[in-house]
């Protein structure tokens, strides 16, 4: 392994004599009832090897069925990666051993994949847009999971033995593979994450992927190569594998190119090999060379037939399609008028579809804002939870907000209500008649807290008979905290003033 | 097109993960020359115009709905394993330790 | 011998249905069969299971439903309590499935194939698993992990393969119908060799499900019977559409049962049949071209128009089968690695790895002939060889459909000898593969173009059953039955009965047992 780490040369420098290129396999885990090629549930984190038919355990005699659904799925990604449906495209057999592949062989597609040749617009933190060619985009199998047993923290280096469960054998996986991408620079790490970031946001947006990287429904190879800057020609690349999480993805590209650098500029060659990222390194480590056992033998599989297109069946599922997500941010930033800042921060937060939902309630995307941005997710920070998992509703500020524009309560008094409903005690007006928190409106009530303020502040009063008005809040702090905070601070200082006969 | 050598046979073993012994590959060499003699008009039969038959009766677009069936539980997945643990397939190491 | 065993699958039902035999009783005279002639070591060895207490269990419960009869008894369907032996390439829950490998050396399934389903559905007892060449590769049952299987007709003799178990089980009176697989002839050279009916079906007639694959574009499963009619009856039970197979036909299993009758009749008149010129001649025994000449002029006689046709791509026919199926095989045959099911071999020497116990695993579990395949199959797809071999064999199976398709032009079905030889000795091709390979040369075709064969008994050369092969179109299995069952019984009427009982009478290693 140590033949393989090199020092790292300092990124810009880096980019000073090379041109990176970059390419990507981003695999997608449909989320679709059942497996790719069997009617096995497609559910994660059941008890190990319970989600299984005997066609997912390769058992002897078995044969696969496709999913109609899958198929479905993976066109409409390929058509939401502006590509070209395949009119006519078929499974193959991908040979090699592996004890997670129940098969020894992966069915997956080779030379008819369902879609090709498209192009995705990703839209950089600056605005700048940059165009990543597809170059396809096909169906396969995901394989079970190995667990290391023996060795160190769950490595397979030095591993004893592994266990092997297969739930996971079958589950339905697209493989989006891009075109080489030049061009990028220094901003192919950036590049790198918006990329990921962007199919990510695609499958959820379709629906049609549960899309959490951490749990592995996203998963990234990120090839890096380097070539002397104004070269045509492409070096040898590396593939750093499964790189599950959008800053991972980004730090992996920036280390790559670092590494390549160092090694070309040794006057060694890259080899052209698998790399292994280390999130806690930060760093990758030389996995397998590529060799003659990558034979992979690949043939159309017997037990499948082709999967012919028509223009009817595509045209029914592109109706099915949404909003791209690039033009709904932008149609969403226009209609709610916030600033480019602000509507970043609420994309950042993942509060766009929350925000759209409580301002389509009724609210006004400004409170819609307010609310999202500021008290609940000050909450959801303490709680450590996600915003929308709080427990707070588009209803809930719909609430919240027609209690303040009607006076009942006052901004402070509506955070405290909302403190209340996440903890579960009802919705905002049941909590303010329940622990009676409406503003003291009643002007007698507030009178006579107003004249016991005025005896006891004698000096005070006489200040603002003198003229000094703004003396009138030493007054207000007595009468709230008579009121426990439920006056209206307002009110409280015209019915001062009314009292000494001042104009206010 | 055949003249299989030992190291193909060797390497063609390797692939397909079956151990073989110096004398086994001596013979298969043999045989698989023989074999491949044989059949290799095979490869010029046909003209680049002859489309390829995958499938001896030609259907399509054999699919089926997204319902989930029956499964084996878990005692009936493991029940011939060689080796189980934690209702998990036990394998010996992926990587040699040394 | 009991006379329950020499009734046909037709008869037997009949009687069964009659009350004049119980169901238990028919199944017990098999057992009894199989327990004097099966064992030793002369015996038949045809069956590598017996599966006697399910099947009595079986038995016993359609002469119960019988004898209460009803409407339960009137469903019963018309083979219900006719045993059957099943070719232990077929998975069946509570009986090992082995293939005739040591690989899978008590191997239960834990679920049925769905042939076995529609053989349960219609209350069919399983007399056990019959023998065959390990994973069904061969033409011989000689590469089985568990002993050859004998020709009843000659016990020094091979009952053919891959499926010389439920040949030799039928054609030995153990068992009056059997499943088959057929991937480049091992339903119908055995049936030929043994003087039995054996029965291709168009590629996606019979549902692949849980039949151990070999060469999934080339499998399929049929009947071993000794009648064209029993087998008529077995075929519509077990065809037809099937969900879990994809290149099942989705279409309802043709009137099998009514071409075999219509056949009985004797009457050709109006049937085109095609001699194929390259299926006979030169590489046939003399005695099988005789056989074979003979039953052309009967079915002249029988009112059929004969016309010679060519296929001139069929002399690529083997060559590229041995390409189709080695790399299929090599496929299929990978999940075998001592991980999730079977035997798990630990290597001698050297560091543990599953690598090197799958290595070991494959070595010590797979036998010569299965290697030799695996690794035929590997090179043929392999980098660089892909479009010589793998490619252009499928461009041949290509000219070979043209071939069929010009021939049914000028023919309604086609006629060959089945095998090119009658049984051959044990050990007489064991060391010459390719001569093995020669056996299947008149069957091959039929399986690379996904047609329909069948193979009769066409009397005897030497002592030894000669079958003849009828093929037909895709999805025109009915005319199998017709022109197999109208030669079948002119055939017969020549011979004063079938063919099976000019067979020697088989030695018991125990006397009496009959029912």
């Amino acid at each position: 392994m140590a033949a393989y780490t090199a020092d790292l040369v300092d990124f810009d420098e880096a980019l000073e004599r090379y041109d990176p290129v970059l390419g990507f396999e981003v695999h997608v885990e449909l989320n679709t009832r059942t497996k790719m090629f069997s009617d096995a549930p497609n559910a994660f984190g059941d008890v190990p090897n319970s989600n299984v038919t005997p066609v997912d355990l390769g058992l002897p005699g078995v044969l696969p069925v496709v999913n109609k659904t899958a198929v479905e799925y993976s066109i409409m990604l390929g058509l939401a990666l502006n590509c070209q449906i395949a009119e006519s495209c078929r499974f193959a057999r991908k040979n090699y051993f592996y004890p997670d592949t129940p098969k020894n062989f992966q069915t997956s597609q080779y030379d008819e994949p369902i879609a090709h040749d498209g192009y995705l617009d990703i839209e950089l933190a600056d605005g700048e847009v940059f165009r990543v060619e597809i170059e396809r985009a096909h169906m396969e199998e995901d394989a079970g999971k190995l667990t290391h047993m023996g060795g160190a923290a769950g490595r397979i280096q030095g591993a004893d033995f592994s266990l092997v469960d297969y739930n996971r054998a079958g589950v339905p996986l697209v493989e989006i593979v891009t075109k080489p991408i030049t061009g990028a620079g220094k901003r192919a790490p950036e590049l790198a994450k918006a990329y990921v970031g962007a199919i990510r946001e695609i499958v959820k947006a379709l629906g049609i992927s549960d899309a959490r990287m951490e749990r592995g429904n996203v998963r990234c190879d990120a090839n890096v190569s380097l070539m002397p800057k104004g070269a045509t020609k492409f070096g040898t690349r590396s593939e750093t594998k499964n790189v599950n999480s959008l800053r991972a993805v980004e730090h992996a590209v920036r280390h790559e190119i670092q590494r390549h650098a160092a090694v070309l500029d040794s006057g060694e060659a890259i080899v052209q090999e698998t790399r292994h990222w280390h999130e806690d390194t930060r760093t990758t480590t030389s996995g397998r060379p590529k060799s003659d056992a990558d034979d992979y033998r690949y043939f159309p599989e017997p037990d499948l037939l082709p999967i012919v297109t028509n223009e009817a069946w595509i045209e029914e599922i592109r109706a099915r399609l949404p909003e791209p997500p690039a033009e709904r941010r932008k149609r969403l930033q226009a209609d709610w008028g916030y600033s480019d800042a602000e509507f970043r921060d609420v994309v950042n937060a993942g509060l766009m579809d929350a925000i759209e939902e409580t301002i389509a309630a009724g609210a006004t995307p400004a409170v819609a804002r307010k609310w999202w941005m500021g008290e609940i997710s000050r909450l959801a920070k303490n709680a450590d939870v996600e915003p929308t998992d709080l427990g707070a509703t588009p209803a809930t500020i719909i609430e919240l907000d027609s209690l303040i524009q009607g006076k009942k309560i006052n901004d402070k008094i509506a955070r405290q209500v909302l403190e209340h409903v996440i903890a579960g005690e009802g919705t905002p007006g049941e909590i303010v008649e329940k622990r009676g928190l409406a503003v003291v409106n009643d002007d007698s009530a507030l009178g006579e807290a107003i004249d016991a303020a005025m005896a006891e502040m004698p000096g005070v009063v006489e200040k603002i008979k003198g003229g000094k008005l703004q003396a009138v809040g030493a007054l207000i702090g007595p009468v709230m905290k008579a009121t426990r905070g439920q006056a209206d601070a307002a009110r409280v200082r015209e019915l001062v003033l009314e009292k000494l006969g001042i104009e206010g | 097109m055949s003249a299989i050598s030992r190291e193909d046979v060797a390497h063609l073993a390797r692939l397909a993960h079956i151990e073989m012994s110096g004398a086994e590959l001596e013979r298969m060499t043999g045989e698989l020359d023989a074999i491949v003699d044989a059949i290799a008009s095979v490869s010029e039969a046909a003209g680049d115009d002859v489309p390829a038959t995958s499938h001896p009766i030609p259907l399509h677009n054999v699919m089926r709905e997204d319902v989930v069936g029956a499964t084996l539980t878990p005692e009936q997945a493991l029940q011939n394993a060689p080796d189980a643990e934690d209702n998990r397939f036990k394998v010996p190491a992926i990587l040699d330790g040394e | 011998m009991s006379e329950i065993i020499k009734l046909s699958a037709t008869e037997l039902a009949k009687k069964l249905r009659a009350g004049e035999v119980t169901a238990v009783e028919a199944v017990q005279a098999h057992l009894d069969r199989i327990a004097e002639i099966d064992g030793g070591d002369r015996g038949l060895n045809a069956f590598l299971h017996v599966n006697a207490d399910e099947a009595l269990a079986v038995a016993a419960e359609v002469d119960e439903i019988r004898a209460a009869g009803g409407t339960e008894a009137e469903a019963l369907h018309p083979l219900a309590g006719v045993p059957i032996a099943i070719k232990d390439l077929i998975v069946t829950v509570g009986q090992p499935t082995t293939a005739a490998s040591k690989m899978l050396e008590g191997w239960m399934s834990p679920y049925d194939a769905t042939v076995i389903e529609k053989i349960r559905a219609a209350r069919m007892p399983m007399l056990g698993k019959t023998n065959l060449d390990e994973f069904a590769m061969g033409s011989s049952t000689e590469h089985s992990a568990y002993g050859i299987t004998r020709n009843p007709w000659d016990l020094g003799r091979i009952p053919g393969g891959s499926g010389g178990g439920s040949a030799a089980a039928v054609a030995g009176f153990e068992a009056p119908l059997a499943l088959g697989t057929d991937t480049g002839g091992s339903i119908r050279q055995p049936g030929a060799v043994t003087g039995t009916v054996g029965v291709k079906p168009t590629y996606g007639g019979v549902s692949r499900y849980g039949a151990i694959a070999m060469a999934s574009s080339l499998d399929q499963i049929g009947p071993v019977t000794r009648t064209v009619l029993d087998a008529a009856y077995l075929h519509e039970l077990i065809g037809g559409h099937d969900p879990k197979d994809s290149t099942s036909l989705n279409e309802p299993v043709p009137a099998l049962v009514d071409a075999a009758k219509q056949g009985l009749t004797g009457d050709l008149s109006g049937v085109r049949v095609g001699i194929v010129k390259e299926l006979t001649g030169e590489g046939y025994q003399a005695g099988v071209q005789e056989r074979f000449n003979e039953s052309v002029e009967v079915l002249k006689a029988a009112g059929a128009e004969i016309v010679e046709v060519s296929c001139p791509n069929f002399k690529y026919a083997l060559g590229a089968y041995y390409l189709i199926m080695p790399s299929e095989v090599s496929s299929n045959l990978a999940k075998f690695d001592g991980v999730r099911y079977g035997q798990r071999v630990l290597p001698e020497e050297g560091p543990l790895t599953i690598e090197r116990v799958m290595g070991a695993t494959r070595a010590a579990g797979f036998g010569d002939e299965v290697k030799r395949r695996i690794i035929l199959g590997t090179y043929a797809l392999s980098a660089g060889y892909y479009d010589a071999y793998y490619g252009s064999a499928q461009k041949v199976r290509t000219l070979i459909q043209r071939d069929f398709d010009a021939a049914f032009e000028q023919a309604d079905v086609l006629v060959s000898p089945t095998s090119p030889n009658v049984a051959f000795e044990f050990g007489a091709k064991s060391d010459d593969p390719l001569a093995m390979y020669l056996n299947d040369v008149a069957t091959i075709p039929a399986n690379m173009a996904g047609i329909p064969g069948i193979s009769v008994p066409g009397g005897l050369s030497e002592g030894l059953p000669v079958g003849i092969q009828f093929l037909a179109p895709a999805r025109e299995d009915a005319r199998l039955y017709r022109v197999g069952a109208a030669l079948e019984k002119l055939l017969e009427d020549s011979w004063g009965g079938p063919l099976i009982d000019q067979a020697p009478e088989l030695a018991a290693a125990t006397t009496g047992g009959a029912a």
